[in-house]
């Protein structure tokens, strides 16, 4: 059985339908892209599965679970950490106290302790920026930070709303080089992009959405060899 | 590594070092005025300011828990003081026979007053923390207003039957001969022990402020501000919300029903009218004079503000005029981008110059 599974899902904003009836799953150990324009339910769908959004019907499961109707702060309990759109980090903290906040759900102090050494390891720039001010930080080191931040809660799923928007072409190969070490720490993760060309090339499998549906799904390599995504997200 | 560590634990936290600072600032504070009090040296009006200002400055820290840390505007400040004052007043009347001792009675008020304004925060709080913003602003400043006028309008007095309620009019509460009359409708309650003491007061505001300083620097604290920054964030990391907005708001409210307490015990008679959003307003005005987010800002805006009108009085006629000058000069200084630049190059200046001789430990910019 899929870890994650979308089954069906329905989502509108008032009158508004963002999305129409998505189906997908996710395997423990993966890397999912879900990739698609501007508009196409993405971050709608992210934020359905981690609560911040509630769906109109359908169903979310994860680890035999129903999720539709769980508040955000249980879910991260459940074990599903958010790095949200936009390197959404407290401005006015310092990089520990945002990494510590990570943590929120958790209560082993010793274990919280060893796993930001571990984020640090990953993340050497955040060791030596622990005591500054996040609000101070770089974009890429925002971002550097989001991602530890939601490892902190020893997540079994990572979800990712574009992580490398707005960055340097530099710093979008480090941020996907991060995304497949937390993949080999064992760490399922399902990656929302628009940079669907690096999205594709770490993943495992992907799915396209267009308009608040499913259109294409299949392994990421062939995906990226099929003539209408080479043409409408690949640009060649 | 090791050295880091070594270091970290020599050198205090910048927050705990804030903290201490102010702390010391409250004390000196205290000794100097009760040693000039004590000595006859201060006006009997001053001397009559020093609970007033006790109870203004535990307002303002407490308004900045909500309005600092947790980033939301709330003007009912002046409701909780009322919820506050009201109930630990009734209290002691109710309990001075039977508790003779101020040193006990005093703070079961206290807590009493607290308590009361900590329930109405947590009723009040529960559907206005939906809202945000402009939206929660006027809720509890009509809050604050209802409150206020709900006691102007209450009659409550208790006999042998037991305890009269009424809204309408003292004549409606038929008490018998030898009832006792609580509470007087607009005329508000009278009799109410003069327990309030200018070090009970200056305690109080100690507490106040390690109770404030510690808030912010716990888990649950983090929690609070990491919801001002970025609510997305804060509920992806896990947080209720809700819950974290509600134990701000009733900390808030307790505090400031303390306040009340420690007010209404100042004075032999208290109205209900006291508590009307001018004061409320008055408490923001404090907290954004002194920072938001700034304890120790709030302490000191609070003082300065409450002795300012008394300071002028000399000049009778222009007082206003000119503590509106003052407030206005102050609030430009404090939020121009280029006087704060200006503040912070020669505050380095003079810290600098101090710097010479000791050592690095000036380094602390506020």
């Amino acid at each position: 059985m899929a870890m994650l599974e979308v089954k069906d899902l329905y989502v509108s904003y008032g009158m508004i339908a963002a999305l129409k009836g998505i189906s997908f799953e996710v395997n423990e150990g993966e890397v999912i892209a879900l990739i698609g324009a501007n508009g196409a339910g993405k971050t709608t769908t992210l934020h359905t599965l981690t609560g911040l959004l509630h769906a109109k019907s359908g169903s979310i499961t994860f680890d035999g679970k129903e999720l539709t109707k769980t508040p955000a702060h249980k879910i991260v309990e459940m074990g599903i950490a958010h790095v949200p759109e936009g390197r959404r980090i407290f401005q006015n903290l310092t990089v520990l106290d945002n990494l510590k906040l990570g943590a929120f759900t958790r209560k082993d102090k010793a274990g919280i302790a060893k796993d930001i050494e571990e984020v640090y390891e990953l993340f050497p720039r955040l060791a030596e920026r622990k005591t500054q001010i996040a609000g101070t930080l770089s974009g890429g080191e925002q971002q550097m930070l989001a991602m530890g931040r939601a490892l902190m809660s020893k997540p079994k799923i990572v979800v990712m709303d574009e992580p490398s928007m707005g960055l340097s072409p530099l710093l979008v190969s480090k941020i996907f080089e991060i995304i497949e070490m937390i993949r080999e720490r064992g760490t399922t993760v399902l990656l929302v992009e628009q940079n669907a060309k690096k999205a594709l090339a770490i993943s495992d499998r992907a799915y396209v959405l267009e308009t608040g549906k499913i259109v294409l799904s299949g392994d990421a390599h062939e995906l990226m060899n099929d003539d209408s995504v080479k043409k409408a997200y690949l640009g060649e | 590594m090791k050295n880091e560590n070594k270091a970290a634990k020599k050198k205090l936290a910048p927050l705990t070092k804030k903290s201490f600072i102010t702390y010391a600032m409250v004390l000196i504070a205290f000794a100097v005025m009760q040693i000039l009090s004590s000595g006859g040296y201060i006006s009997s009006m001053l001397t009559g300011l020093l609970v007033p200002l006790c109870v203004y400055s535990i307002l303002a820290v407490s308004l900045n828990l909500t309005v600092g840390i947790l980033g939301e505007l709330s003007l009912g400040q002046a409701g909780f003081m009322c919820v506050g004052a009201y109930t630990s007043a009734v209290f002691s009347q109710l309990t001075s026979e039977t508790i003779t001792q101020p040193l006990i009675r005093f703070p079961l008020a206290i807590i009493i007053g607290g308590i009361f304004a900590a329930i109405f925060g947590i009723l009040i709080g529960i559907p206005v923390l939906r809202l945000n913003g402009d939206y929660l602003a006027i809720v509890t400043l009509a809050f604050g207003e209802i409150i206020k006028n709900v006691f102007a309008a209450m009659y409550v007095g208790y006999d042998s039957k037991g305890v009269h309620i009424s809204l309408k009019s003292l004549s409606n509460l038929n008490l018998e001969n030898d009832g006792t009359l609580l509470l007087n409708g607009p005329q508000g309650i009278s009799g109410t022990p003069n327990d309030s003491t200018f070090l009970i007061g200056a305690i109080m505001l100690m507490l106040t402020l390690i109770i404030a300083y510690n808030f912010i620097n716990s888990r649950t604290g983090r929690a609070v501000m990491s919801i001002r920054d970025n609510v997305i964030a804060a509920q992806s990391v896990g947080l209720n919300i809700t819950k974290y907005k509600l134990i701000t708001f009733a900390l808030t409210a307790f505090i400031a029903g303390t306040a009340g307490a420690l007010y209404s015990h100042n004075f032999y008679t208290l109205q209900a009218s006291k508590f009307d959003y001018n004061l409320s307003i008055l408490i923001l005005v404090f907290v954004v004079l002194g920072g938001i987010g700034n304890i120790r800002g709030s302490v000191i805006a609070a003082v300065v503000l409450v002795l300012l009108p008394e300071m002028l009085r000399g000049i009778s006629s222009y007082r206003m005029l000119i503590y509106a000058v003052i407030l206005i000069v102050m609030m430009i200084i404090t939020s121009n981008e280029k006087s704060k630049a200006f503040i912070e190059a020669n505050t380095q200046k003079f810290k600098a110059l101090f710097k010479r001789g000791k050592t690095a430990e000036a380094k602390e910019a506020e």
